[in-house]
């Protein structure tokens, strides 16, 4: 699709010249992630990580479905039910582990590619819409990944239920009416767990049809690259196939063999030990804290501790969902036309300090709500704000860049002689 | 315009949380925070206990499940439920068919049923389908007969305390008497039991292993306090994660495959950009040395420090 010297889909098969006439789709799997999908060649390993999320999508979506078929969503059942998987059903502890790890798996590969979009400039022009497409996916996980945790009905799901639907009620006016409409209820109950259970297992279809979207906005302009310079002639690509999946391929493995250890060795070693306890609507637990992957915005929701004007658990509340949202305005609060931060040395070290800064608040969730834990936070919350809506807008006007290079394959090949790149030139794919 | 907008709201935020870390700051030096009486005394699970199924290839020793499960027959089955639990799993723990059979029909609470002739709530011996029966009918009659304190069920107890096993051992050996210097309002009341591994220091369970030789071993290992402890741990270990060798052993499958699979995937990559069929080309980042001589390069015209 995107540059003029893509290899055109020619199916040999007379079956699939046949097809090819009459429902393209194979044609469209060849343009997509086949020989007709040119790529820049100079990729490094941080890009294999939005092929993860979409293995990471595939794995939970497989166990969920087969879970499913065991699990009764009802509020006397579900915590038993959970058990007779991983006692009764054959290989029902695998699916269990495999789905609950599969969960932070995905959240770890999804942090590391959005991380890689924001040092190397990905949200920039022209990819505006895949970025802003990837936080839909982003809010989407959130919320699907809130709603399995419930399910279990453990002691941390009831109580997480009812600490994150509480924060509707912090909205002034209708909050408490719209709480009591999203639980069904005063209180989470069978008619949060049945309607949790329904878009749970809704929501993931929808973050697929997403993720159709993403990809297709971003085969418009092509995928970027760690320079940031735009591709310009064939030098510079090499088709998807076989040169990226071959790397996706080997890396998966790498990612599934980490994956591997922890649903096997440590399977709980993420979780918590109060989920295995039965929700009791009596008993709080000392500590709520959700799961890991929430940690950064549950220490943004409870650094708002003072009433300024509006509630301190509004301001909290406003901050945690502002967090992400002002990702949607970052194309156009940073403005400097160089893309990587490989070429943006003040940039780069604001950006290590942000790093920094979200692992302090990750942290910070995780703890008790106490000294100096809450202070810490209150740091950590103002530089993360500071750097998104302050920093970087003012950065991108005033900052020297280095120079770019020509072109990706000069920044490929140093200096060697040009005909040295016959990777894009001649597509092996082509014979 | 958006970055105007987005710099008042990034002000806001930024405000708000300073004024709040302000008023913190102060609270946190006039008040300093004190440590609470549960934390000061609260002691964690012991690290010197160890078990046969610790470290990622270790295994259940059956015979000290078969002892566990003795222990929890004996001693903790008289109030604790192990609803999860069906006398059927007991095979896991190396009894054959006739014993499995034998344990359930001579458990010393029998199953709920129905009277076929009149319809009458009754009850019958339990079979080896059976979860194991719970010693009270419900809550409320648990209550009435522990001074209104609820045994928990034991199932799951291994995971879902902090510790694991060693925290079930050092709770069960870990009664004491109060320290000295316990303030009078953190020690225990009537019906309660100083035991400092406990999350609020005092628990309604009376201490449960009181003398050595309570329980007598099929196997003959003599039952003292300790070896009963660790027992009973092992073995509730076990009714947490019954499939934990198999969980073990398909890991290590699926590892090796992974690992395999990685291997080769890699040396395809590797044949693929750099075999003898494509030429060399060096992939290129900021790590890559030749990049790093450019940039450093570049720096020092620019006239860029470091």
């Amino acid at each position: 699709m995107s540059f003029p010297w893509a290899e055109e889909y020619r199916p040999k098969h007379p079956f699939m010249r046949w097809m090819d006439d009459r429902l393209p789709l194979p044609r469209l799997v060849y343009n997509s992630v086949g020989g007709g999908y040119p790529v820049p060649r100079n990729l490094n390993a941080f890009w294999n990580f939005g092929v993860l999320a979409g293995l990471a999508l595939v794995i939970q979506i497989v166990t969920g479905i087969v879970l499913a078929m065991h699990y009764e969503p009802s509020v006397n059942g579900a915590f038993a039910s959970v058990e007779h998987i991983m006692r009764d059903v054959n290989q029902g502890w695998f699916l269990r582990y495999l789905h609950a790890n599969g969960a932070s798996f995905f959240f770890i590969v999804t942090y590391i590619h959005i991380f890689r979009g924001l040092y190397y400039g990905s949200y920039k022009a022209p990819r505006e819409m895949v970025w802003m497409l990837g936080l839909v996916i982003f809010l989407l996980m959130m919320a699907t990944a809130f709603m399995g945790y419930v399910l279990p009905w453990g002691q941390m799901s009831f109580w997480g239920a009812q600490v994150i639907t509480g924060l509707f009620g912090a909205i002034p006016l209708v909050g408490e009416p719209i709480q009591t409409w999203l639980v069904g209820g005063f209180a989470p109950d069978q008619a949060t767990l049945t309607r949790f259970f329904s878009l749970h297992y809704l929501l993931p279809f929808v973050i697929a049809g997403v993720v159709i979207l993403h990809i297709w906005a971003l085969h418009i302009p092509g995928s970027g690259n760690p320079t940031g310079v735009d591709v310009k002639t064939p030098q510079d690509t090499v088709p998807f196939h076989p040169f990226y999946t071959a790397k996706d391929g080997w890396f998966a493995g790498a990612a599934l063999t980490l994956l591997a250890l922890l649903v096997f060795f440590l399977p709980n070693y993420l979780g918590h030990a109060d989920n295995y306890i039965e929700a009791n609507p009596l008993s709080t637990p000392a500590h709520i804290v959700p799961e890991w992957y929430f940690w950064p915005f549950y220490a943004i929701l409870r650094a708002f501790t003072v009433d300024f004007i509006l509630p301190a658990k509004l301001w909290g509340v406003l901050a945690m969902f502002g967090s992400i949202l002002l990702l949607f305005f970052l194309p156009w609060l940073d403005k400097s036309p160089v893309r990587s931060g490989s070429y943006r040395p003040t940039f780069r070290i604001f950006f290590y300090v942000l790093l920094v800064d979200i692992a302090i608040l990750g942290f910070c969730g995780g703890m008790p709500a106490e000294e100096p834990w809450v202070m810490l936070s209150q740091v950590a919350t103002i530089y993360y704000f500071a750097y998104f809506l302050i920093i970087l807008p003012v950065l991108s006007m005033v900052e020297r860049t280095l120079p770019l290079p020509n072109s990706i394959s000069e920044s490929v090949l140093h200096g060697e002689k040009a005909e040295a790149a016959p990777l894009g030139a001649q597509p092996a794919a082509a014979e | 315009m958006v970055r105007i907008l987005g710099f008042l709201v990034g002000l806001g935020f930024v405000g708000v949380a300073a004024w709040s870390l302000l008023w913190g700051a102060i609270a946190y030096v006039s008040e300093p925070p004190q440590e609470t009486v549960e934390h000061h005394f609260h002691k964690h699970a012991r690290s010197d206990v160890n078990f046969t199924f610790d470290g990622p290839f270790g295994r259940y020793d059956r015979q000290q499940l078969q002892r566990g499960f003795q222990v929890y027959r004996d001693v903790c089955a008289a109030c604790h439920s192990l609803r999860y639990v069906a006398f059927r799993n007991l095979h896991d723990l190396g009894y054959n068919e006739a014993e499995v059979r034998a344990i359930a029909d001579q458990w010393q609470i029998q199953v709920p049923s129905v009277n076929p002739d009149t319809g009458e709530p009754a009850t019958r011996k339990a079979l080896p389908s059976d979860r194991f029966p719970l010693p009270y009918a419900n809550d409320t009659a648990a209550r009435a007969a522990n001074n209104n304190a609820l045994p928990p069920d034991l199932s799951l107890m291994v995971k879902a305390r902090h510790g694991g096993a060693p925290y079930i051992y050092s709770l069960l050996t870990g009664y004491q008497d109060p320290p000295a210097d316990l303030p009078a309002e953190n020690r225990p009341g009537q019906g309660l039991h100083y035991n400092p591994y406990f999350a609020n220091l005092n628990i309604a369970m009376p201490p449960p292993l009181a003398a050595d030789g309570q329980v007598t071993y099929a196997d003959g290992t003599p039952a003292t306090r300790d070896q009963m402890a660790r027992d009973v741990s092992a073995f509730l270990a076990w009714t947490a994660e019954p499939t934990l060798e198999s969980q073990r052993q398909m890991g290590l499958v699926a590892l090796i495959f992974l690992i395999i699979a990685t291997v080769l995937g890699y040396l395809s990559y590797q044949n693929i950009w750099h075999g003898p069929s494509s030429r060399r080309v060096r992939e290129t980042g900021v790590l890559d040395p030749e990049n790093q001589a450019k940039a450093a390069e570049a720096k020092s015209d620019a006239g860029i420090a470091g």
